[in-house]
């Protein structure tokens, strides 16, 4: 189906967001503004928000401890996300979860997650509700190569398989599972995997904006008419290390050098609508002026922000108590 | 006799019970790294380099990478350790034990008992715990208390180098099962510490600091902040008696009960959430042993009972730190 200039500037601009947003974040950690245990997604753009672009309000999601990225592409107030990164008052969760529980459920994103492998039994759950109201929502659950190895998520692709549950399972293998190369830790292939859960999926080009939301695009309507889960296998790579600090000596000699001189999402992005006259540079470097701005501002306004409260340590553990 | 850190203290006792004997293995989720890729092999050694250096020297066949499958690889140590490795797995943060929490509870911990004692499973589970590293509420947990609940498990919660290496020693000699908490904020911590093989036997407690007035029982990075209390007080009329009791289960009772009969007042300092923890597992002992003894009422210092937060204003409130266990030992010392 072919996207109007509309969606291909939101496409562009959410990518853009999240990548500036990613960047600016290892700057802030490498001066020391920002604590505790940070996971970037830059490099893997096009999956989040290809998958999300086929989402709507109702819809949820459920991220891993790399999770800024799909809490963008679900629609979440990019400033307040960069406040609870800092662990300030006003923080999408309060300056309580920081990077790692990034979540905001009005906007359908059920949480970054610590415990990989965490997220897909929460979106058998959020399914379950969709279909027993008849929302007509789906759940995704994003996970990445090391958590496909975890019983929670072949559980869950089982659970929603054998439970007819409107659910897609995402793997995004970006090659890594912190140090683990995922050609070594996943075991046989994962398309065939699901498929052996009677799941039908597909293996796409993570880096590639437009086979990702095609992809999505065909996954999502099938299991939104009542299909069943779904499944799709995204080929990608992360730019930075497993979590900030990480020295990443692991991998080889110039391979994120290489990714992200021929693989880039936004570079391809670019030259294939810059190259079939959909949009115009100028029209692409404005957003990036504008996405540049917004973080810069969303950075200002976190490290103005006031810390959480000493009350604040007591409340939200329970609804009554 | 050297100064070394924590990390390189856990790192010799693995290291010469490895050399020792050859049934001792390592398995973790990164604990050498580099598996299947094209550059550094040994690139992680774990994700706060504690088990660096051992895959170079032992082989990939004795450190084992594993992918992340906590509850297979957590029951195949404890399968192996039933019929005759030594397993020591590394369970990165205490928090991933409810992703394997049976093959932990319900198998590790009752097979002998269930078996009419025709099983032995010496296996060592490693993991580390604590608040104070900004990593929010599913990385900063202090969990042990759970284990020690279970019948079965033996649980170290060592308070320096010194201890972590002679404790780990003894954990990968023990027969039984062994939870070995590390607070991951003492892996730069420093002492002196002999280079050559030592074990510290199970439940018996380290009296840190000897006093008349106030006994302290503190946990793991608790017992530093209670020596400095204990430390500063001192110099101010009010002598404390600090137990570090190494193992939680076993328990060292008789030591605690000792002390408390003699200085009639009990300050009990935990880091685990307040409810069923050790802070009111100890106090509970006291009451019953040696209520006569008791001169005021015992004082838990406890985090409060909320999940562990992650913003820095708040995890430092969380902490119980050096303020709050010398308000809690004047308190019982009618200074308050
Ligand atoms: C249950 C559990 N085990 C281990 C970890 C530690 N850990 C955090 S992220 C990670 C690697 C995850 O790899 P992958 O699923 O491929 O996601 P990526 O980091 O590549 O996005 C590991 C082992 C954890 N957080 N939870
Ligand atoms: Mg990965």
């Amino acid at each position: 189906m072919e996207l109007n200039r509309e969606q291909l500037l939101a496409a562009y601009h959410q990518m853009r967001t999240i990548r500036e947003f990613e960047e600016r974040v290892h700057r802030e950690f490498s001066s020391g503004s920002i604590p505790g245990f940070v996971h970037l997604y830059a490099g893997e753009e096009a999956c989040a928000v290809g998958v999300c672009m086929n989402l709507s309000a109702k819809d949820y999601i459920a991220s891993t401890h790399r999770g800024h990225g799909h809490c963008i592409a679900k629609g979440c107030d990019v400033k307040a996300m960069m406040k609870e990164i800092f662990g300030r008052k006003g923080g999408l969760c309060g300056g309580k979860g920081g990077s790692m529980h990034i979540a905001d459920m009005s906007k359908g994103m059920m949480g970054a997650n610590g415990i990989v492998g965490g997220g897909p039994p929460l979106i058998c759950g959020a399914a379950l509700t969709a279909k027993t109201l008849k929302t007509g929502g789906v759940a995704v659950a994003f996970v990445g190569d090391g958590g496909f190895n975890q019983g929670t998520t072949l559980e869950s692709m089982n659970l929603a398989a054998v439970w007819k549950l409107p659910a897609i399972f995402v793997l995004e293998d970006n090659g890594y599972a912190e140090s683990t190369a995922s050609s070594w830790s996943i075991s046989g292939e994962p398309v065939k995997r699901a498929a052996g859960f009677g799941i039908p999926g597909e293996q796409v080009n993570g880096h590639d904006f437009f086979a990702v939301y095609e992809a999505a695009r065909k996954a999502i309507s099938r299991t939104r008419e009542g299909g069943g889960p779904s499944f799709l296998h995204f080929k990608v790579s992360r730019y930075f290390g497993h979590f900030e600090g990480d020295a990443t000596t692991y991998r080889g000699a110039g391979e994120v050098d290489k990714v992200r001189a021929e693989r880039d999402c936004l570079t391809l992005f670019r030259k294939r609508v810059e190259g079939a006259g959909l949009l115009k540079a100028d029209q692409l470097d404005t957003i990036d002026k504008e996405v540049a701005a917004l973080i810069d501002a969303a950075v200002a306004e976190a490290k103005a922000a006031p810390e959480p409260s000493a009350e604040d340590l007591l409340t939200d553990v329970y609804a009554s108590y | 006799m050297s100064k070394k850190s924590f990390r390189q203290a856990v790192n010799e006792a693995l290291r010469d019970e490895m050399r020792r004997d050859s049934r001792v293995i390592l398995m973790g989720e990164d604990i050498a790294g580099g598996m299947g890729a094209a550059g550094e092999q040994d690139a992680w050694g774990g994700p706060l380099g504690v088990t660096k250096g051992l895959m170079p020297e032992f082989g990939r066949e004795r450190v084992l990478d594993t992918p992340i499958s906590e509850s297979a690889f957590i029951g195949a140590a404890v399968g192996a350790a039933a019929t005759g490795l030594r397993p020591v797995a590394d369970l990165m943060f205490i928090d991933f034990m409810g992703v394997c929490f049976d093959q932990i509870l319900n198998q590790a911990a009752k097979l002998r008992y269930m078996f009419g004692g025709k099983a032995t499973v010496p296996v060592v589970i490693r993991t580390m715990f604590g608040a104070g590293f900004r990593a929010a509420s599913q990385h900063s947990q202090g969990l042990y208390p759970l284990f020690a609940h279970v019948p079965g498990l033996k649980v170290v919660v060592p308070s320096s180098p010194y201890e972590a290496k002679g404790l780990m020693t003894q954990a990968i000699r023990d027969d039984d099962p062994v939870i070995f908490c590390e607070h991951k904020a003492m892996y730069d911590d420093q002492e002196d510490v002999p280079d050559e093989p030592y074990a510290i036997p199970f439940g018996e407690a380290n009296v840190t600091r000897e006093g008349d007035d106030v006994t302290i029982v503190a946990i793991g990075r608790m017992v530093k902040f209670a020596n400095e209390v204990a430390d500063k007080l001192g110099k101010q009329g009010i002598s404390c008696t600090v137990i570090d009791p190494r193992t939680i289960s076993p328990l060292d009772r008789n030591t605690i009960i000792d002390s408390v009969e003699e200085t009639g007042r009990l300050v009990v300092v935990d880091e685990a959430s307040p409810r069923c923890g050790m802070a009111a597992d100890i106090a509970a002992l006291v009451a019953q042993d040696a209520f006569k003894a008791l001169k005021a009422p015992v004082r838990m210092v406890t985090p409060p009972h909320t999940p562990v937060p992650f913003s820095a204003a708040l995890e430092d409130i969380y902490i119980p730190g050096v303020p709050r266990i010398e308000a809690a030992v004047r308190a019982v010392a009618g200074q308050a």
